[in-house]
């Protein structure tokens, strides 16, 4: 009955080298992952297709507003068609926003879970970012639908998106684990976050064309990162074409910093999360 | 059979306490941090405690109230990081059993069964093999299929065991719950948990109901503030604390036998 590899040694010097036990950790529980990524999609989609399409209503709504208001009071001269152009990237805000606000939730949420039985905390934020993957996947086929209706050209580069969709979950990963470590400790952070979604939205080129942009601004957009990560979206659909290299590596690295300083920040305050929860 | 289960080597933990009540929001960390109010102290919760529990023991943990008995426990799971010294569990540890244990409330009790086996790492086919033996000790019968809200205290400690003790882990933890379920329930616990003695199962078990302790466990151990007090043979142990807390009362205790020690 007494088998090494399930032998628990905690120590005070253990962060030190936590890391790496962490991700061992996260190997052994791969049966809970399944099942708390299976829980979120059966909490989602329960209510089967209508469950589906609700989520898709959101995006679509919104969609339909905004074409009307950019179509016809602002225009933006040259994006045709609007819908493609805003959904493409729209989806991938979504996925963003919507997996970095239920991560922090989710921490504390689990908090009950955390107290009985020694779980790897990093697993709620990466189940998190995996069935909102699985969401986002699902959310492409209406886009993929209104495309045939618009006419609007589906080209060989869609099979780019998996990659893109990787390097994005990968950001938002980072992302996740950063802010619901800071959502332990603080519960004003979800709330200041929310504000800062509505200014990363209108930092980001989603709505308009980066264009638009006056000179002394366009260093606000192209240093935000979600810029160059949702090009990597777009351009394969709206454009039908591979993003430019540069663009590919401006994402992958900020899809690698944000996951190695989210880990180390979430790590870090992980040791105190027991007195916070 | 002399090899320890789980060991203690001078296990100390600290919590860092905010001075001035607790810091929940980053404006008021903020604040506090710009106008340089912002101190903190250590409050030791368990302090230098060295022992060992070999494989096979129940072991009870008894002690005032704030002795620290469920952080010794959430120890021993391995939940809580010691800040000081090392503690070494061998083999697979149950999650705390406890009032509220830690369930999906919307879900039902089933699905529950299946979430709570993914936490101890068992596969869906494997815990469906387990799942008829589980819902027939807890006696929930039709309920299993309902959603734990509507689940009464007693339904859920019920599962909650269930599950814990049918998954075999060799470290079980209890937290205060042989208080809970009605007589004839207690008893079928009781018997268990001398079934998982004879098969090697160590199990910590926390209670202020000193005689359940007496009853099922073969040594003791006694926390005061922290620190480590008595560890031996349970009737001695247990002796020796009534004394203390005779001493503390000024008075006997009524009825003379050790009912339940006051907090």
């Amino acid at each position: 009955m007494i088998d090494s590899s399930t032998t628990v040694l905690v120590n005070a010097a253990e962060h030190r080298v936590g890391t790496i036990e962490e991700l061992r950790d996260l190997a052994r529980h791969s049966h809970l992952l399944a099942s708390l990524v299976r829980r979120d999609l059966t909490v989602r989609y329960k209510r089967s297709i209508i469950g589906f399409f609700w989520t898709m209503l959101n995006p679509l709504l919104l969609m339909i507003i905004l074409t009307i208001v950019f179509s016809t009071i602002f225009k933006f001269e040259g994006i045709e068609p609007y819908a493609v152009y805003f959904l493409s990237e729209y989806l991938v805000f979504g996925f963003f926003t919507q997996t970095t606000v239920t991560s922090m939730t989710s921490l504390s949420w689990n908090g009950g879970l955390m107290k009985k039985v020694r779980v790897p905390k990093s697993i709620f934020a990466i189940s998190t970012t995996i069935s909102g993957l699985v969401n986002l996947c699902l959310a492409y086929i209406p886009l993929f639908i209104i495309m045939l209706a618009l006419d609007a050209p589906i080209r060989p580069a869609v099979f780019f998106l998996p990659v893109a969709f990787l390097i994005i979950g990968v950001f938002t990963l980072g992302v996740s684990f950063f802010l619901s470590a800071l959502a332990v400790y603080f519960e004003d952070v979800s709330h200041m976050y929310q504000v800062a979604t509505i200014g990363l939205m209108y930092m980001t080129p989603i709505i308009y064309p980066i264009s638009i942009i006056p000179y002394k601004f366009l260093w606000l957009v192209r240093g935000n990162p979600l810029t160059h990560l949702f090009k990597l979206a777009r351009d394969p659909i709206y454009l039908g074409q591979l993003p430019a290299m540069h663009v590919i590596q401006a994402s992958l690295i900020s899809a690698v910093v944000s996951l190695v300083v989210g880990w180390l920040v979430f790590h870090r305050l992980s040791r105190n999360f027991y007195q916070h929860l | 059979m002399n090899e320890a289960s789980i060991q203690f080597r001078k296990v100390s933990l600290d919590f860092k306490l905010a001075n001035q009540g607790a810091i929940t929001s980053f404006k008021e960390w903020a604040i506090r941090r710009l106008t340089r109010k912002l101190s903190y102290r250590k409050m030791r919760a368990l302090d230098h405690l060295t022992f060992d529990v070999p494989i096979g023991a129940t072991l009870g943990v008894v002690g005032d109230n704030g002795a620290g008995k469920s952080t010794l426990l959430r120890i021993a799971a391995g939940i809580l990081q010691p800040s000081e010294g090392i503690a070494t569990m061998r083999g697979e540890i149950s999650p705390i059993i406890e009032l509220g244990t830690g369930f999906e409330f919307e879900l039902s009790g089933r699905e529950n069964i299946f979430f709570n086996g993914a936490l101890l790492g068992r596969s869906w086919s494997d815990m469906n093999d387990r799942v008829d033996e589980i819902v027939n000790f807890s006696e929930l019968g039709e309920f299993i299929d309902q959603p734990i809200r509507t689940y009464s205290t007693g339904m859920i400690v019920r599962l909650a065991f269930a599950i814990a003790t049918t998954v075999d882990p060799s470290i079980l933890l209890l937290d205060e719950i042989l208080s809970v379920g009605d007589q004839r329930f207690q008893t079928k616990c009781n018997q268990r948990m001398l079934g998982f003695q004879e098969r090697g199962v160590t199990t910590v078990l926390v209670s202020h109901s000193l005689s359940a302790i007496e009853k099922i466990c073969s040594s003791c151990l006694w926390l005061d503030h922290g620190q480590l007090k008595a560890y031996g043979p349970v009737d001695q142990v247990i002796a020796e604390y009534l004394v203390c807390v005779e001493a503390q009362n000024k008075g006997p205790i009524p009825g003379g036998a050790p009912a339940r020690a006051t907090g």
